[in-house]
């Protein structure tokens, strides 16, 4: 009933899908299963509800501007495994958490609420105050930069979409 | 907003606001199924639009941060997030 026409096979290919592509880029899947598939099932729901994977632990607007910093892997991912060991679902953890010295728990939300974010979208800065001879992209999702007239379509360190760049200088 | 009922043992009226997707949202309804109280819940992702758009201001009112699972205790105590101490103490 949560998760209409979404087969145990196709959580499983997910779900290998996303480890692998963790591992290559030093990250890692929560390795308690059970958790893991579940919130595996969630982008699954959410990507056959809205068209993106938008974060299974936050309501999503459904208005792909507005939910860019929630498809996942979220821009608050790399803060929150910093701080906390793990990302707000807990999809992703540290190595201290895999070696077993760091618990998982739920932690605080990083996402400003709706009414910040809204006033931030406002008054969003398209950055070039500064000169420069090509402007400078930044991924939102691993920081990489690049100083192009375009960001690429694909982000070459983490594979987050063009859409996820932002204007740095 | 149409809400579901968990019959229990009554501890005063506990409400939870969760999504059908989140993990955190899905340890806290097992809890307060495990620790047995009376509660309502509601599933926000699964309201129609202009319910869901009520529920969030709901939420809101209760935790500025509108994240789930928000769990509301006689429309006073609010627990935000999965803390399974807090909630068995509040519940005891
Ligand atoms: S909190 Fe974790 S699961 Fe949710 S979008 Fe961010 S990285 Fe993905």
């Amino acid at each position: 009933m949560i998760a209409p026409g979404i087969t145990d096979a196709e959580i499983d290919a997910r779900h290998r899908q996303l480890g692998r592509d963790a591992e290559e880029g030093g990250y890692h899947l929560n390795p308690d299963v059970a958790f893991t598939r579940n919130l595996v099932r969630g982008l699954l729901v959410n990507e056959q509800r809205y068209g993106y994977m938008a974060c299974p632990c936050r309501i999503a607007a459904g208005k792909k501007e507005e939910d860019l910093d929630i498809i996942c892997p979220c821009d608050y991912r790399d803060p929150d495994l910093n701080e906390h060991g793990a990302c707000y679902c807990a999809l992703y953890v540290s190595s201290d958490v895999i070696a077993g010295n760091l618990p998982v728990g739920s932690i605080p939300e990083r996402r400003p609420p709706r009414v910040e974010r809204k006033a931030a979208r406002m008054s969003r800065s398209t950055g070039g105050s500064i000169k420069t001879a090509y402007p400078v992209w930044r991924c939102r999702v691993c920081g990489y930069l690049c100083a192009m007239e375009n960001p690429p379509l694909v982000c070459p360190i983490c594979k987050a979409k063009q859409d996820r760049f932002e204007r740095f200088l | 907003m149409k809400m579901e009922h968990v019959p229990g043992t009554r501890k005063g009226t506990v409400v939870l606001y969760a999504l059908s997707t989140c993990g955190w949202c899905a340890k806290t309804k097992a809890l307060l199924k495990e620790i047995g109280v009376d509660h309502s819940f509601v599933y926000v992702d699964l309201l129609p639009e202009d319910e869901l758009e009520e529920a969030l201001q709901e939420v809101e009112r209760f935790n500025p941060h509108g994240s789930f699972p928000t769990l509301v205790i006689d429309n006073r105590k609010v627990i935000v997030g999965f803390r399974e101490q807090e909630i068995r103490e509040a519940l005891r």
